[in-house]
């Protein structure tokens, strides 16, 4: 296996850690960090092809993942600071109201 | 078509009673103080305008082959079918006008102080109104379904008025049996229609009753068109077996029951068949059946009429007996002889209605002649109008009936109906017959009312003049307008429904003596029965009691109807009601929302409100997506 399918490799465990992580977990801080694994594991592939294909149009666009990435965390943050606020919790176990 | 003057007036005469009724129906109790006289002036003016018509008709000027022709424009228009809003006024429609006209002009005005202190007179005159417009469209209309709204309107107007004093329930129900059984002949009118027309192409009367278009009629069609035709005439006319609902309309008004329920409404069959002759020719064996109809039905009502206590079912039974009468003439093929009956009658049993109204309204709602008696000290005026009236429809010598009984009489002797003539005798003794029952039930019914002691508590008194000045005008012309009018009546239809030559002869003045003997007798029997031998009349009760019962339970043909169509129509209603729109329709409803139920519960279970729940659903959906579009 050459470095480039170790790197896909590398990427899909993470993208699959992270989008499990995504489903399972009940904390929303960790919750949040799985989504930074998926969009880091994403960014991996994207510099593997890049690599792979000796253009440098994949490189561009994970610098573009990686400004919405903050961007995100920034407004993710918000979010989950002032649900705290109301719920006195992180848990998302804890805040479902929002059903049937 | 270019639209003169008299087109125009053709078409005010339909509106006018239209305006007349939205004004008084419009305003509502505001119209309390004016209703009566603009509706009375509203046809009042209709009878001005049919006077002029009919001199134009006479004289022969604007004409369009022996008739004025009026449009209200197109009205449908489908495929290659077109109906236009068409009015045809030729001698037929002109005597049904001024009749309608003329008498209810008189009616309204004397409605006006009959029912001054009702406190719903402003809806009575807008129904008034109403009715007048129906029934001149019901004999204006040039196609079928023009006369069909008329033929719908009277038989609505006649609901609304017969129910009018709503709080009564027994009223109201009298009001909806009228109703049901003139929509069983209205089913008899749209049958005739549809069969006319598939075979035809056309609903235009004129055309349809055009000789090319006659001979595309096939037979077994033209016998299903007339027997139709007639059944539409039994309803509406009231004929046996479908006369039961007109006794029972003397819940309404007596007005009413004068104009409606006895001068015009019911003899729109006559004018129908009248109307569509050329069809009924075409089956002469529908004529016969039409004939018997009448005698049957003119026997049955006689009888009943001769034990009714209350003084307006025996004008009701003595109507449905004379209608009779009419489809006897009809029926020999003798529509002019017929039409003049309608005339006559008109004149002499809206006298009588009215006179009965009269007498309702002297004794304080009184209607049974067994607490009435001795009235023509207290109420000179109508004593003489009720007799002058009597002897009309008794068809006593130089009166109106006389000579269009005597009309009708001679022409089952000369009928050329293959079917009828081997019994013109028979058919003749059982009409004299008649006659002279008919003079029996009105003079008992005078004797009884007018004359003896009087047997009541309230004190009667005379109507006052606005009352009794239409009804006077009545009773003169059942005097005089049978002698005035015979020959120029016939002379006038004769273009639109051949005149016998029988009739036209001058008669001698044995033959008025004899042709009033069965009037005369009928009167004295009721004079020796009633008045003479009172003890005699009582052994006569004991002996007949049965035939007596049989009389004044109607032949129990509301008993047979209640078991035959009432009592089936109710179970097979309370079946639909109980069985099929409860078990089945709503079970079946019901069903679909209770499954409806489960799937949403089902649903209900996914959206559980934890993110990490939601987040699998969107890979999963974006997984699903993937692997389809990839």
């Amino acid at each position: 296996m050459s470095v480039y399918g170790l790197c896909i490799a590398l990427s899909m465990a993470l993208f699959l850690i992270g989008a499990v992580g995504v489903c399972v977990r009940r904390n929303a801080i960790v919750v949040f960090m799985c989504i930074e694994l998926m969009l880091n594991a994403v960014n991996i592939a994207f510099v593997a092809f890049s690599r792979l294909h000796g253009g440098l149009d994949g490189q561009v666009a994970v610098f573009f993942v990686m400004v919405i990435a903050a961007a995100e965390s920034a407004v993710g943050l918000a979010i989950i600071l002032s649900v705290f606020r109301s719920f006195i919790s992180v848990e998302t176990s804890d805040v479902s109201e929002l059903k049937w | 078509m270019v639209m003169g003057n008299v087109e125009n007036l053709l078409l005010l005469l339909v509106s006018l009673p239209l305006f007349g009724a939205a004004i008084s129906y419009a305003l509502g109790r505001r119209a309390r103080g004016f209703s009566g006289p603009v509706a009375t002036l509203a046809v009042a003016v209709c009878f001005g305008i049919a006077i002029y018509l009919t001199n134009e008709l006479m004289v022969g000027r604007s004409l369009h082959k022996g008739a004025i022709v009026a449009s209200f424009g197109n009205w449908v228009s489908v495929g290659n079918v077109s109906l236009s809003f068409d009015l045809y006024f030729d001698a037929l429609s002109a005597v049904m006008c001024l009749v309608i006209t003329g008498i209810g002009a008189l009616i309204h005005l004397y409605s006006i102080q009959y029912m001054s202190s009702d406190s719903g007179i402003a809806r009575y005159f807008g129904f008034l109104n109403l009715f007048i417009f129906s029934m001149l469209l019901l004999v204006l209309g040039k196609n079928l379904p023009v006369v069909f709204i008329g033929w719908e309107g009277v038989g609505l107007c006649s609901y609304l008025l017969i129910g009018f004093w709503y709080k009564k329930s027994e009223f109201v129900q009298a009001g909806q049996k009228a109703f049901v059984m003139n929509r069983l002949g209205d089913l008899g009118f749209i049958i005739a229609m549809a069969t006319l027309f598939t075979s035809t192409g056309t609903l235009d009367i004129v055309e349809l009753t055009s000789p090319e278009s006659l001979g595309r009629i096939g037979e077994g069609v033209a016998l299903l068109a007339g027997l139709a035709l007639f059944f539409a005439a039994t309803g509406k006319s009231a004929q046996f077996p479908l006369f039961t609902w007109l006794p029972d309309a003397m819940a309404g008004p007596t007005p009413v029951s004068a104009l409606i329920h006895a001068a015009t409404m019911v003899t729109a069959g006559v004018y129908l068949i009248g109307r569509m002759h050329p069809v009924l020719e075409l089956t002469p064996q529908v004529l016969s059946v039409i004939t018997w109809t009448g005698i049957i039905t003119a026997f049955v009502a006689a009888t009943i009429a001769l034990v009714q206590n209350d003084i307006k079912k025996v004008l009701a039974y003595s109507t449905v007996s004379q209608l009779g009468f009419m489809f006897i003439a009809v029926g020999c093929g003798y529509y002019s002889v017929a039409l003049f009956h309608v005339v006559t009658h008109a004149f002499f049993k809206a006298c009588l209605f009215l006179s009965a109204g009269s007498v309702i309204y002297g004794c304080h709602h009184e209607q049974d002649m067994r607490r009435m008696g001795g009235l023509r000290n207290s109420m000179p005026i109508t004593t003489a109008t009720y007799a002058v009236a009597s002897m009309a429809i008794a068809g006593v010598a130089p009166f109106a009936g006389y000579f269009s009984k005597h009309a009708i009489i001679d022409g089952l002797m000369h009928t050329s109906n293959v079917y009828l003539a081997p019994f013109q005798g028979e058919l003749q003794i059982i009409a004299t017959l008649l006659a002279v029952m008919t003079a029996g039930y009105m003079a008992r019914s005078f004797f009884m009312t007018f004359m003896g002691t009087y047997r009541g508590e309230a004190a009667p008194h005379e109507v006052p003049v606005i009352m009794w000045s239409p009804v006077v005008v009545l009773a003169i012309l059942s005097c005089i307008g049978g002698w005035s009018l015979h020959n120029t009546l016939f002379s006038f239809l004769d273009v639109v429904v051949r005149t016998p030559s029988f009739v036209l002869h001058n008669q001698s003045l044995t033959s008025y003596v004899i042709g009033s003997l069965p009037g005369v007798i009928g009167i004295l029997f009721a004079y020796i029965f009633l008045i003479r031998a009172v003890s005699l009349t009582e052994k006569l009760q004991s002996w007949g009691w049965m035939v007596q019962k049989l009389w004044e339970r109607k032949y129990y043909l509301d008993e047979f109807y209640d078991v035959v169509v009432v009592t089936p129509l109710r179970i097979a209603g309370r079946f639909l009601a109980v069985g099929v729109s409860q078990g089945l329709v709503e079970g079946f409803g019901g069903g679909i929302a209770v499954f409806v139920q489960a799937l949403g519960e089902l649903a209900r279970r996914t959206t559980t409100g934890l993110v990490g729940g939601y987040a699998l659903y969107m890979l999963l959906a974006i997984a699903v997506l993937v692997g389809i579009l990839v």
